[in-house]
Protein backbone atom coordinates (compact mmCIF):
# COMPACT_ATOMS: atom_id res chain seq x y z
CA UNK A 1 0.00 0.00 0.00
CA UNK A 2 1.46 3.22 -0.93
CA UNK A 3 2.03 5.77 1.64
CA UNK A 4 -0.24 8.44 1.66
CA UNK A 5 1.34 12.04 1.93
CA UNK A 6 -0.52 15.65 1.67
CA UNK A 7 0.48 16.10 -1.87
CA UNK A 8 -0.35 12.26 -3.56
CA UNK A 9 -3.53 12.17 -1.15
CA UNK A 10 -6.47 10.04 -2.80
CA UNK A 11 -10.04 10.21 -1.10
CA UNK A 12 -11.04 7.32 0.59
CA UNK A 13 -14.13 8.59 2.25
CA UNK A 14 -15.42 10.51 -0.86
CA UNK A 15 -13.29 8.72 -3.34
CA UNK A 16 -15.24 10.73 -6.51
CA UNK A 17 -16.16 7.09 -8.17
CA UNK A 18 -18.74 7.50 -10.62
CA UNK A 19 -22.23 5.76 -9.32
CA UNK A 20 -20.37 4.55 -5.70
CA UNK A 21 -23.96 4.97 -4.03
CA UNK A 22 -25.06 1.76 -5.95
CA UNK A 23 -24.73 -1.73 -4.45
CA UNK A 24 -22.83 -3.38 -7.61
CA UNK A 25 -20.76 -0.26 -8.10
CA UNK A 26 -19.26 -0.47 -4.41
CA UNK A 27 -18.92 -4.14 -4.41
CA UNK A 28 -17.11 -3.65 -7.46
CA UNK A 29 -14.58 -1.50 -5.94
CA UNK A 30 -13.71 -3.25 -2.80
CA UNK A 31 -17.03 -3.05 -0.62
CA UNK A 32 -18.01 -5.01 2.09
CA UNK A 33 -14.79 -6.98 1.95
CA UNK A 34 -13.89 -5.54 5.01
CA UNK A 35 -16.94 -6.92 6.41
CA UNK A 36 -16.37 -10.19 5.55
CA UNK A 37 -13.11 -9.72 6.93
CA UNK A 38 -14.39 -8.36 10.18
CA UNK A 39 -16.77 -11.32 10.64
CA UNK A 40 -13.90 -13.69 10.81
CA UNK A 41 -11.83 -12.14 13.82
CA UNK A 42 -12.87 -11.44 17.35
CA UNK A 43 -15.29 -8.42 17.95
CA UNK A 44 -12.03 -7.93 20.56
CA UNK A 45 -9.71 -8.04 17.59
CA UNK A 46 -11.59 -5.17 15.70
CA UNK A 47 -11.72 -2.67 18.71
CA UNK A 48 -7.97 -3.55 18.89
CA UNK A 49 -7.36 -3.08 15.29
CA UNK A 50 -9.43 0.82 15.53
CA UNK A 51 -7.66 1.49 19.10
CA UNK A 52 -4.30 0.80 16.92
CA UNK A 53 -5.69 3.34 14.35
CA UNK A 54 -5.73 6.51 16.01
CA UNK A 55 -8.95 7.36 15.07
CA UNK A 56 -10.79 9.53 17.00
CA UNK A 57 -14.41 10.87 16.51
CA UNK A 58 -15.13 13.17 13.87
CA UNK A 59 -18.38 14.62 15.47
CA UNK A 60 -16.39 17.42 17.55
CA UNK A 61 -15.09 16.21 20.63
CA UNK A 62 -11.78 13.76 19.32
CA UNK A 63 -12.80 10.87 21.53
CA UNK A 64 -10.70 7.72 20.78
CA UNK A 65 -12.94 5.84 19.00
CA UNK A 66 -11.72 2.43 20.12
CA UNK A 67 -11.65 3.05 23.53
CA UNK A 68 -15.04 4.21 23.23
CA UNK A 69 -16.05 1.02 21.59
CA UNK A 70 -14.28 -0.67 25.04
CA UNK A 71 -16.37 0.96 27.40
CA UNK A 72 -19.17 -1.43 26.23
CA UNK A 73 -20.56 -4.24 28.74
CA UNK A 74 -18.96 -7.40 27.91
CA UNK A 75 -20.99 -9.20 30.26
CA UNK A 76 -24.38 -8.53 30.02
CA UNK A 77 -27.48 -9.54 29.43
CA UNK A 78 -29.23 -6.60 27.73
CA UNK A 79 -29.44 -5.43 24.14
CA UNK A 80 -26.62 -3.10 23.58
CA UNK A 81 -27.41 -0.32 20.34
CA UNK A 82 -25.54 1.48 18.09
CA UNK A 83 -26.21 5.33 17.28
CA UNK A 84 -25.15 7.04 14.26
CA UNK A 85 -25.13 10.02 14.87
CA UNK A 86 -25.98 11.99 11.47
CA UNK A 87 -28.20 15.14 12.93
CA UNK A 88 -25.31 17.08 11.28
CA UNK A 89 -26.88 20.90 12.39
CA UNK A 90 -23.78 22.48 13.41
CA UNK A 91 -23.58 26.25 11.08
CA UNK A 92 -20.61 25.80 8.77
CA UNK A 93 -20.94 21.83 8.97
CA UNK A 94 -22.02 19.84 5.48
CA UNK A 95 -19.80 17.24 5.41
CA UNK A 96 -22.27 13.89 6.20
CA UNK A 97 -24.49 14.55 3.84
CA UNK A 98 -21.71 13.96 1.30
CA UNK A 99 -21.91 10.36 2.79
CA UNK A 100 -25.17 9.64 2.39
CA UNK A 101 -25.37 11.04 -1.24
CA UNK A 102 -22.27 9.41 -2.80
CA UNK A 103 -20.66 6.79 -0.50
CA UNK A 104 -23.53 5.25 1.59
CA UNK A 105 -22.54 1.81 1.33
CA UNK A 106 -19.65 2.48 3.49
CA UNK A 107 -21.47 4.19 6.05
CA UNK A 108 -23.77 1.24 6.57
CA UNK A 109 -20.25 -1.39 6.10
CA UNK A 110 -18.98 0.73 8.96
CA UNK A 111 -22.56 0.18 11.05
CA UNK A 112 -22.15 -3.20 10.87
CA UNK A 113 -18.50 -4.02 11.32
CA UNK A 114 -19.38 -1.44 14.77
CA UNK A 115 -22.41 -3.54 15.30
CA UNK A 116 -21.01 -6.39 15.00
CA UNK A 117 -17.16 -5.11 17.77
CA UNK A 118 -19.89 -3.54 20.12
CA UNK A 119 -22.33 -6.72 20.43
CA UNK A 120 -25.15 -4.78 19.03
CA UNK A 121 -28.13 -6.39 17.39
CA UNK A 122 -29.55 -3.16 16.19
CA UNK A 123 -28.59 -0.19 14.66
CA UNK A 124 -29.97 3.22 14.32
CA UNK A 125 -28.75 6.11 11.74
CA UNK A 126 -29.82 9.58 13.02
CA UNK A 127 -30.50 12.03 10.22
CA UNK A 128 -32.19 15.34 10.57
CA UNK A 129 -35.39 16.15 9.26
CA UNK A 130 -34.61 18.52 7.44
CA UNK A 131 -32.01 16.06 5.37
CA UNK A 132 -35.17 14.43 4.06
CA UNK A 133 -34.22 13.64 0.76
CA UNK A 134 -30.71 11.93 1.88
CA UNK A 135 -32.99 10.00 4.47
CA UNK A 136 -34.46 8.47 1.21
CA UNK A 137 -31.01 7.86 -0.26
CA UNK A 138 -30.33 6.23 2.59
CA UNK A 139 -33.10 3.97 3.01
CA UNK A 140 -32.86 3.19 -0.82
CA UNK A 141 -28.86 2.48 0.06
CA UNK A 142 -29.92 0.05 3.26
CA UNK A 143 -32.99 -1.95 1.39
CA UNK A 144 -30.21 -3.02 -1.44
CA UNK A 145 -27.89 -3.99 1.47
CA UNK A 146 -30.51 -5.95 2.92
CA UNK A 147 -31.26 -7.49 -0.22
CA UNK A 148 -27.61 -8.66 -0.62
CA UNK A 149 -27.73 -9.88 3.12
CA UNK A 150 -25.16 -7.36 4.62
CA UNK A 151 -27.52 -6.87 6.96
CA UNK A 152 -30.47 -8.40 8.79
CA UNK A 153 -31.83 -11.66 8.29
CA UNK A 154 -30.16 -12.76 5.43
CA UNK A 155 -26.50 -11.88 6.76
CA UNK A 156 -26.22 -15.57 7.74
CA UNK A 157 -26.40 -16.70 3.99
CA UNK A 158 -24.63 -14.04 2.20
CA UNK A 159 -21.47 -14.22 5.29
CA UNK A 160 -21.85 -17.61 6.71
CA UNK A 161 -21.99 -15.84 10.26
CA UNK A 162 -24.48 -15.94 13.19
CA UNK A 163 -24.32 -12.63 13.74
CA UNK A 164 -27.28 -10.04 12.11
CA UNK A 165 -27.75 -6.48 12.68
CA UNK A 166 -30.96 -4.61 11.65
CA UNK A 167 -30.04 -1.03 10.68
CA UNK A 168 -32.90 1.97 10.62
CA UNK A 169 -33.02 5.57 9.70
CA UNK A 170 -34.46 7.61 12.31
CA UNK A 171 -35.34 10.98 10.94
CA UNK A 172 -35.83 14.05 13.45
CA UNK A 173 -37.77 17.05 13.06
CA UNK A 174 -35.39 20.04 13.55
CA UNK A 175 -33.40 20.62 16.25
CA UNK A 176 -29.91 21.26 16.70
CA UNK A 177 -29.54 20.09 20.00
CA UNK A 178 -30.58 16.01 19.04
CA UNK A 179 -26.55 16.02 18.00
CA UNK A 180 -25.72 16.28 21.49
CA UNK A 181 -25.82 12.36 21.98
CA UNK A 182 -27.85 12.22 25.26
CA UNK A 183 -30.57 14.35 23.44
CA UNK A 184 -29.97 12.05 20.53
CA UNK A 185 -31.16 9.44 22.40
CA UNK A 186 -33.86 10.53 23.84
CA UNK A 187 -35.10 11.82 20.64
CA UNK A 188 -34.69 7.78 19.35
CA UNK A 189 -37.02 7.31 22.08
CA UNK A 190 -39.63 9.37 20.96
CA UNK A 191 -39.01 12.25 23.82
CA UNK A 192 -38.51 15.83 23.71
CA UNK A 193 -34.64 16.50 22.87
CA UNK A 194 -33.36 17.37 26.04
CA UNK A 195 -30.02 16.04 26.91
CA UNK A 196 -29.56 13.79 29.89
CA UNK A 197 -27.00 14.45 32.97
CA UNK A 198 -24.09 12.55 32.78
CA UNK A 199 -22.97 10.19 34.34
CA UNK A 200 -24.55 7.48 33.99
CA UNK A 201 -22.67 7.28 30.74
CA UNK A 202 -24.31 5.71 27.22
CA UNK A 203 -22.10 2.67 27.50
CA UNK A 204 -23.89 1.52 31.13
CA UNK A 205 -27.12 3.50 30.46
CA UNK A 206 -28.12 4.38 26.91
CA UNK A 207 -31.34 3.63 24.85
CA UNK A 208 -34.14 2.69 26.92
CA UNK A 209 -31.45 1.92 30.11
CA UNK A 210 -28.91 -0.56 27.47
CA UNK A 211 -25.79 -0.20 27.06
CA UNK A 212 -25.17 2.00 23.72
CA UNK A 213 -22.37 3.88 21.63
CA UNK A 214 -22.88 7.02 19.25
CA UNK A 215 -20.64 7.91 17.00
CA UNK A 216 -20.53 10.42 14.02
CA UNK A 217 -21.46 9.12 10.34
CA UNK A 218 -17.96 10.20 9.17
CA UNK A 219 -16.11 8.34 11.96
CA UNK A 220 -18.18 5.16 11.16
CA UNK A 221 -16.87 5.32 7.51
CA UNK A 222 -13.54 5.54 8.66
CA UNK A 223 -14.08 2.09 9.56
CA UNK A 224 -14.28 -0.28 6.90
CA UNK A 225 -11.08 1.08 5.73
CA UNK A 226 -9.27 0.48 9.16
CA UNK A 227 -10.18 -3.02 8.76
CA UNK A 228 -9.52 -3.35 5.53
CA UNK A 229 -6.07 -1.82 5.86
CA UNK A 230 -5.39 -2.04 8.73
CA UNK A 231 -4.81 0.14 12.11
CA UNK A 232 -1.03 0.47 11.07
CA UNK A 233 -1.55 2.00 7.59
CA UNK A 234 -4.54 4.34 8.67
CA UNK A 235 -2.02 6.00 11.32
CA UNK A 236 0.17 6.99 9.15
CA UNK A 237 -2.07 9.21 7.01
CA UNK A 238 -2.19 12.77 8.56
CA UNK A 239 -1.27 14.29 11.94
CA UNK A 240 0.52 12.12 14.24
CA UNK A 241 -1.89 12.29 17.24
CA UNK A 242 -5.04 12.48 15.28
CA UNK A 243 -4.95 10.63 12.21
CA UNK A 244 -6.62 10.00 9.34
CA UNK A 245 -8.60 11.32 6.67
CA UNK A 246 -10.71 14.81 7.54
CA UNK A 247 -13.79 16.04 5.66
CA UNK A 248 -13.38 19.54 5.68
CA UNK A 249 -16.26 21.97 4.74
CA UNK A 250 -15.33 25.42 3.53
CA UNK A 251 -17.72 27.95 3.73
CA UNK A 252 -18.17 32.10 3.51
CA UNK A 253 -15.93 34.36 1.67
CA UNK A 254 -13.89 32.07 -0.52
CA UNK A 255 -14.00 31.23 -4.48
CA UNK A 256 -14.45 27.55 -4.32
CA UNK A 257 -16.50 25.96 -1.15
CA UNK A 258 -17.26 22.86 -0.72
CA UNK A 259 -16.25 19.80 1.19
CA UNK A 260 -12.78 18.18 0.85
CA UNK A 261 -11.57 15.25 1.92
CA UNK A 262 -7.57 15.87 3.42
CA UNK A 263 -5.04 13.96 5.75
CA UNK A 264 -5.56 16.18 9.42
CA UNK A 265 -2.33 18.09 9.66
CA UNK A 266 -3.37 20.08 6.27
CA UNK A 267 -2.50 23.36 6.88
CA UNK A 268 -5.70 26.21 7.30
CA UNK A 269 -3.81 28.40 5.10
CA UNK A 270 -3.86 25.55 2.37
CA UNK A 271 -7.38 24.61 2.67
CA UNK A 272 -8.25 28.15 2.22
CA UNK A 273 -5.84 29.01 -0.87
CA UNK A 274 -4.75 25.33 -2.48
CA UNK A 275 -7.94 23.69 -2.06
CA UNK A 276 -10.64 26.57 -1.47
CA UNK A 277 -9.69 28.93 -4.17
CA UNK A 278 -8.82 32.42 -1.91
CA UNK A 279 -10.78 34.23 -0.99
CA UNK A 280 -13.42 35.35 -3.11
CA UNK A 281 -12.08 39.33 -4.72
CA UNK A 282 -8.58 38.96 -2.96
CA UNK A 283 -9.31 40.56 -0.06
CA UNK A 284 -7.78 39.62 3.17
CA UNK A 285 -9.29 37.91 5.73
CA UNK A 286 -10.66 38.75 8.69
CA UNK A 287 -11.52 35.80 10.70
CA UNK A 288 -11.87 32.01 10.22
CA UNK A 289 -13.78 29.46 11.97
CA UNK A 290 -11.79 26.38 11.91
CA UNK A 291 -14.68 24.03 13.15
CA UNK A 292 -18.22 24.96 13.10
CA UNK A 293 -19.99 28.01 14.54
CA UNK A 294 -19.34 27.07 18.24
CA UNK A 295 -15.54 26.88 18.16
CA UNK A 296 -13.25 29.80 18.69
CA UNK A 297 -12.52 32.69 15.86
CA UNK A 298 -9.41 32.94 14.87
CA UNK A 299 -8.26 36.54 14.04
CA UNK A 300 -6.78 36.18 10.24
CA UNK A 301 -3.30 37.23 11.32
CA UNK A 302 -3.85 34.10 13.52
CA UNK A 303 -3.93 31.25 11.17
CA UNK A 304 -0.07 31.10 9.39
CA UNK A 305 1.03 27.66 10.51
CA UNK A 306 -2.43 27.02 11.89
CA UNK A 307 -3.23 22.78 10.56
CA UNK A 308 -6.19 21.20 10.59
CA UNK A 309 -5.94 18.79 13.75
CA UNK A 310 -7.09 18.65 17.57
CA UNK A 311 -3.55 19.29 18.67
CA UNK A 312 -2.60 22.56 16.40
CA UNK A 313 -6.06 23.98 16.63
CA UNK A 314 -5.95 23.74 20.28
CA UNK A 315 -2.42 25.49 20.70
CA UNK A 316 -3.34 28.31 18.43
CA UNK A 317 -6.96 28.48 20.59
CA UNK A 318 -9.57 27.06 18.85
CA UNK A 319 -10.51 23.71 17.99
CA UNK A 320 -11.16 21.35 14.86
CA UNK A 321 -14.77 20.62 15.98
CA UNK A 322 -16.74 19.25 13.05
CA UNK A 323 -14.10 20.94 10.53
CA UNK A 324 -16.39 23.36 9.04
CA UNK A 325 -14.14 25.84 8.18
CA UNK A 326 -16.23 29.59 7.61
CA UNK A 327 -14.20 32.17 6.20
CA UNK A 328 -15.12 36.09 6.56
CA UNK A 329 -13.07 38.93 4.82
CA UNK A 330 -11.80 42.16 5.69
CA UNK A 331 -15.27 44.36 5.09
CA UNK A 332 -17.25 41.60 7.65
CA UNK A 333 -18.97 42.81 10.45
CA UNK A 334 -18.32 41.26 13.05
CA UNK A 335 -20.65 42.40 15.44
CA UNK A 336 -23.58 41.67 13.28
CA UNK A 337 -22.13 37.81 13.11
CA UNK A 338 -21.78 37.02 16.53
CA UNK A 339 -25.38 38.29 16.99
CA UNK A 340 -26.26 35.91 14.44
CA UNK A 341 -24.29 33.13 16.19
CA UNK A 342 -25.78 33.92 19.23
CA UNK A 343 -29.39 33.76 17.76
CA UNK A 344 -28.57 30.81 16.79
CA UNK A 345 -28.03 28.98 20.52
CA UNK A 346 -30.86 31.01 21.71
CA UNK A 347 -32.95 29.48 19.30
CA UNK A 348 -31.52 26.12 19.57
CA UNK A 349 -30.98 25.59 23.57
CA UNK A 350 -33.63 23.13 24.76
CA UNK A 351 -34.37 25.33 27.94
CA UNK A 352 -33.64 23.37 30.03
CA UNK A 353 -30.97 24.49 32.13
CA UNK A 354 -31.07 28.12 33.47
CA UNK A 355 -27.41 29.50 32.76
CA UNK A 356 -27.49 28.21 28.96
CA UNK A 357 -31.88 29.57 28.06
CA UNK A 358 -31.19 32.87 29.73
CA UNK A 359 -28.00 33.28 30.03
CA UNK A 360 -28.07 33.03 25.33
CA UNK A 361 -31.07 34.86 25.43
CA UNK A 362 -29.65 37.91 27.74
CA UNK A 363 -26.14 37.90 25.64
CA UNK A 364 -28.39 38.27 22.13
CA UNK A 365 -30.89 41.67 23.83
CA UNK A 366 -27.01 42.77 24.69
CA UNK A 367 -25.90 42.36 21.32
CA UNK A 368 -28.91 43.32 19.34
CA UNK A 369 -28.91 46.67 21.51
CA UNK A 370 -25.14 47.60 20.30
CA UNK A 371 -26.20 46.69 16.88
CA UNK A 372 -29.32 49.42 17.29
CA UNK A 373 -27.04 52.00 18.43
CA UNK A 374 -27.16 51.95 21.99
CA UNK A 375 -24.29 50.00 23.23
CA UNK A 376 -22.38 51.06 26.55
CA UNK A 377 -18.32 50.15 26.05
CA UNK A 378 -18.90 48.47 29.30
CA UNK A 379 -21.65 45.81 27.46
CA UNK A 380 -18.53 44.21 26.00
CA UNK A 381 -17.15 42.76 29.72
CA UNK A 382 -20.89 42.13 30.54
CA UNK A 383 -21.24 39.85 27.26
CA UNK A 384 -17.87 38.46 28.27
CA UNK A 385 -19.51 37.44 31.95
CA UNK A 386 -22.72 36.36 30.75
CA UNK A 387 -20.41 33.67 28.77
CA UNK A 388 -18.23 32.55 31.50
CA UNK A 389 -20.98 32.03 33.61
CA UNK A 390 -22.84 29.75 30.82
CA UNK A 391 -19.70 27.89 30.47
CA UNK A 392 -19.24 24.46 32.69
CA UNK A 393 -22.84 25.03 34.15
CA UNK A 394 -25.05 23.02 31.92
CA UNK A 395 -26.04 19.64 31.28
CA UNK A 396 -24.67 19.57 28.00
CA UNK A 397 -22.30 21.15 25.85
CA UNK A 398 -24.48 23.66 24.01
CA UNK A 399 -24.45 25.93 26.75
CA UNK A 400 -20.28 25.75 26.08
CA UNK A 401 -20.78 25.75 22.46
CA UNK A 402 -22.76 28.92 22.80
CA UNK A 403 -20.10 30.65 25.48
CA UNK A 404 -16.96 30.19 23.27
CA UNK A 405 -18.18 32.31 20.12
CA UNK A 406 -19.00 35.13 22.41
CA UNK A 407 -16.14 35.16 24.64
CA UNK A 408 -13.68 34.56 22.13
CA UNK A 409 -15.16 36.91 19.26
CA UNK A 410 -15.55 40.20 21.94
CA UNK A 411 -11.75 39.18 23.05
CA UNK A 412 -10.55 38.81 20.04
CA UNK A 413 -12.14 41.81 18.25
CA UNK A 414 -12.48 43.91 20.74
CA UNK A 415 -11.37 47.13 18.43
CA UNK A 416 -13.42 46.76 15.98
CA UNK A 417 -16.83 46.03 18.98
CA UNK A 418 -15.65 49.09 20.86
CA UNK A 419 -15.10 51.37 17.27
CA UNK A 420 -18.46 50.46 16.31
CA UNK A 421 -20.13 51.58 19.76
CA UNK A 422 -17.87 54.62 19.80
CA UNK A 423 -19.12 55.37 15.97
CA UNK A 424 -23.13 54.61 16.36
CA UNK A 425 -24.33 54.86 20.41
CA UNK A 426 -24.80 58.23 22.39
CA UNK A 427 -24.07 55.87 25.26
CA UNK A 428 -20.79 55.18 24.26
CA UNK A 429 -18.73 56.40 27.33
CA UNK A 430 -17.09 54.80 29.86
CA UNK B 1 -57.29 9.43 8.52
CA UNK B 2 -54.96 6.76 7.55
CA UNK B 3 -55.40 4.26 4.94
CA UNK B 4 -54.93 0.75 5.02
CA UNK B 5 -51.64 1.33 3.31
CA UNK B 6 -50.63 4.26 5.70
CA UNK B 7 -51.98 1.65 8.91
CA UNK B 8 -49.22 -0.99 7.32
CA UNK B 9 -46.41 1.95 7.39
CA UNK B 10 -47.06 2.22 10.98
CA UNK B 11 -46.59 -0.80 11.62
CA UNK B 12 -43.66 -1.24 10.42
CA UNK B 13 -42.01 1.74 11.65
CA UNK B 14 -43.66 0.16 15.36
CA UNK B 15 -41.54 -2.79 14.30
CA UNK B 16 -38.23 -1.04 14.67
CA UNK B 17 -38.32 0.20 18.32
CA UNK B 18 -38.68 -1.63 21.51
CA UNK B 19 -41.21 0.64 22.41
CA UNK B 20 -44.43 2.10 20.86
CA UNK B 21 -43.70 5.73 22.06
CA UNK B 22 -40.33 5.52 19.98
CA UNK B 23 -42.49 5.65 16.77
CA UNK B 24 -44.25 8.74 17.22
CA UNK B 25 -42.06 11.39 15.26
CA UNK B 26 -41.99 9.42 12.08
CA UNK B 27 -45.41 8.34 12.83
CA UNK B 28 -46.11 11.96 13.20
CA UNK B 29 -43.98 12.97 9.88
CA UNK B 30 -46.70 10.43 8.04
CA UNK B 31 -49.59 12.47 9.13
CA UNK B 32 -47.95 15.95 8.54
CA UNK B 33 -47.09 14.62 4.96
CA UNK B 34 -50.94 13.91 4.37
CA UNK B 35 -52.81 17.11 5.90
CA UNK B 36 -49.98 19.76 5.84
CA UNK B 37 -49.87 19.76 10.33
CA UNK B 38 -50.81 18.67 12.88
CA UNK B 39 -54.78 19.63 14.61
CA UNK B 40 -54.73 18.60 18.46
CA UNK B 41 -57.22 16.24 16.66
CA UNK B 42 -54.21 14.99 14.54
CA UNK B 43 -51.92 14.35 17.78
CA UNK B 44 -55.23 12.43 19.56
CA UNK B 45 -55.39 10.24 16.53
CA UNK B 46 -51.38 9.44 16.55
CA UNK B 47 -51.70 8.98 20.57
CA UNK B 48 -54.32 6.34 19.91
CA UNK B 49 -52.75 4.48 17.02
CA UNK B 50 -49.59 4.18 19.37
CA UNK B 51 -51.88 3.89 22.72
CA UNK B 52 -49.61 6.38 24.36
CA UNK B 53 -50.63 9.71 25.73
CA UNK B 54 -51.92 12.26 23.86
CA UNK B 55 -49.67 14.89 26.55
CA UNK B 56 -46.65 12.72 25.23
CA UNK B 57 -47.92 13.27 21.62
CA UNK B 58 -47.86 17.22 22.22
CA UNK B 59 -45.03 17.30 23.74
CA UNK B 60 -42.74 15.95 20.85
CA UNK B 61 -45.07 18.29 18.69
CA UNK B 62 -44.33 21.17 20.21
CA UNK B 63 -40.17 20.09 20.95
CA UNK B 64 -39.47 19.56 17.13
CA UNK B 65 -39.37 23.26 14.99
CA UNK B 66 -40.38 20.99 12.15
CA UNK B 67 -43.45 19.78 13.26
CA UNK B 68 -46.54 23.05 12.71
CA UNK B 69 -49.75 22.91 14.93
CA UNK B 70 -51.46 24.56 12.57
CA UNK B 71 -51.71 25.49 8.60
CA UNK B 72 -49.22 27.07 6.80
CA UNK B 73 -48.73 28.08 3.36
CA UNK B 74 -48.83 25.33 0.70
CA UNK B 75 -45.19 26.25 -0.06
CA UNK B 76 -43.28 27.14 2.78
CA UNK B 77 -39.95 29.05 1.95
CA UNK B 78 -37.61 28.32 4.52
CA UNK B 79 -34.83 30.75 3.83
CA UNK B 80 -31.09 30.20 6.22
CA UNK B 81 -30.02 32.98 7.26
CA UNK B 82 -27.15 31.52 9.73
CA UNK B 83 -23.39 32.42 9.61
CA UNK B 84 -22.41 30.73 6.47
CA UNK B 85 -25.49 32.02 4.10
CA UNK B 86 -25.23 35.37 5.89
CA UNK B 87 -22.11 36.05 4.70
CA UNK B 88 -22.90 35.11 0.93
CA UNK B 89 -25.90 37.74 1.30
CA UNK B 90 -29.09 35.77 2.53
CA UNK B 91 -30.15 39.62 3.24
CA UNK B 92 -30.73 40.00 -0.84
CA UNK B 93 -33.06 36.40 -0.99
CA UNK B 94 -34.91 37.24 1.90
CA UNK B 95 -35.46 41.19 0.20
CA UNK B 96 -36.17 39.47 -3.27
CA UNK B 97 -39.03 37.01 -2.00
CA UNK B 98 -40.37 39.87 0.79
CA UNK B 99 -40.74 41.97 -2.18
CA UNK B 100 -42.30 39.33 -4.29
CA UNK B 101 -45.15 37.55 -2.71
CA UNK B 102 -45.46 40.60 -0.31
CA UNK B 103 -44.84 39.64 3.04
CA UNK B 104 -42.22 39.33 5.59
CA UNK B 105 -40.92 36.22 7.41
CA UNK B 106 -42.68 34.66 9.31
CA UNK B 107 -46.05 35.40 7.39
CA UNK B 108 -48.91 33.79 4.94
CA UNK B 109 -49.77 35.23 1.80
CA UNK B 110 -53.44 35.91 2.04
CA UNK B 111 -54.37 33.19 -0.17
CA UNK B 112 -52.70 30.56 1.34
CA UNK B 113 -49.91 29.73 -1.05
CA UNK B 114 -46.83 30.61 0.36
CA UNK B 115 -45.15 31.20 3.72
CA UNK B 116 -41.92 32.82 4.57
CA UNK B 117 -40.06 31.94 7.37
CA UNK B 118 -36.59 32.63 8.65
CA UNK B 119 -34.73 29.49 9.38
CA UNK B 120 -31.39 27.87 10.85
CA UNK B 121 -28.50 26.16 9.42
CA UNK B 122 -29.66 23.92 7.27
CA UNK B 123 -26.45 22.06 6.35
CA UNK B 124 -25.82 23.64 2.72
CA UNK B 125 -22.87 26.07 3.58
CA UNK B 126 -21.29 25.42 0.72
CA UNK B 127 -24.16 26.12 -1.81
CA UNK B 128 -25.19 29.52 0.47
CA UNK B 129 -27.16 31.39 0.43
CA UNK B 130 -30.36 28.57 0.25
CA UNK B 131 -33.59 27.67 0.83
CA UNK B 132 -35.91 24.78 1.55
CA UNK B 133 -39.52 25.07 -0.40
CA UNK B 134 -41.15 22.36 1.05
CA UNK B 135 -39.17 19.38 1.40
CA UNK B 136 -36.57 20.19 -1.69
CA UNK B 137 -32.96 22.33 -1.18
CA UNK B 138 -32.51 25.11 -3.59
CA UNK B 139 -29.48 26.31 -3.45
CA UNK B 140 -26.54 28.84 -4.53
CA UNK B 141 -29.26 31.40 -4.83
CA UNK B 142 -29.60 34.66 -6.79
CA UNK B 143 -32.60 37.01 -7.44
CA UNK B 144 -32.98 35.56 -10.63
CA UNK B 145 -32.95 32.33 -9.70
CA UNK B 146 -35.71 33.01 -6.64
CA UNK B 147 -38.17 34.54 -9.27
CA UNK B 148 -37.71 31.30 -11.60
CA UNK B 149 -38.44 29.31 -8.48
CA UNK B 150 -41.86 31.15 -7.62
CA UNK B 151 -42.34 31.69 -11.40
CA UNK B 152 -42.26 27.37 -11.42
CA UNK B 153 -44.43 27.20 -7.94
CA UNK B 154 -47.10 29.71 -9.37
CA UNK B 155 -47.32 27.62 -12.68
CA UNK B 156 -47.45 24.04 -10.97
Amino acid sequence: MMVQTMDNYQPILLPGIPDLHKINVYEKHGGYQALRKALAITPEDIIEEVKRSGLRGRGGACFPTGLKWSFMPRDTDKPKYLCVNGDESEPGSFKDRQIFEFNPHLLIEGTVITSYAIGARVAYIYIRGEYEHWVRLMEKALADAYESGYVGEKMSGTLGTDFKVDIYVHRGAGAYICGEESSLMNSIEGKRGYPRVKPPFPAQNGLWGCPTTINNVETISNVPHIIRNGGDWYNQIGAEKHPGPLLIGVSGHVNKPGVYELPTGVLLTDVIYKYAGGVRGDKKIKCVIPGGSSMPPLRGDQIEGVRMDAESLREAGSAVGTAGVIVMDEDTDMVRVLTRITKFYKVESCGQCTPCREGTGWALKVLERIRRGEGRIEDLDLLVSIANNIEGNTVCALGDAAAWPIRHTITRFRDEFEEYIRKTSKLAAA
Amino acid sequence: MFTEEEHRKVQEIRSHYPTAQAAVMSVLHLYQDKYGYISFEGMQYVAELLEIPVEHVLGVVTFYEMYHDHPIGKFHLQVCTNVSCLLRDSDTVLETISKRLGIAPGETTDDGTFTVTEVECLGSCGTAPMMSVNKEYKENLTPEKINEIIDALLAS
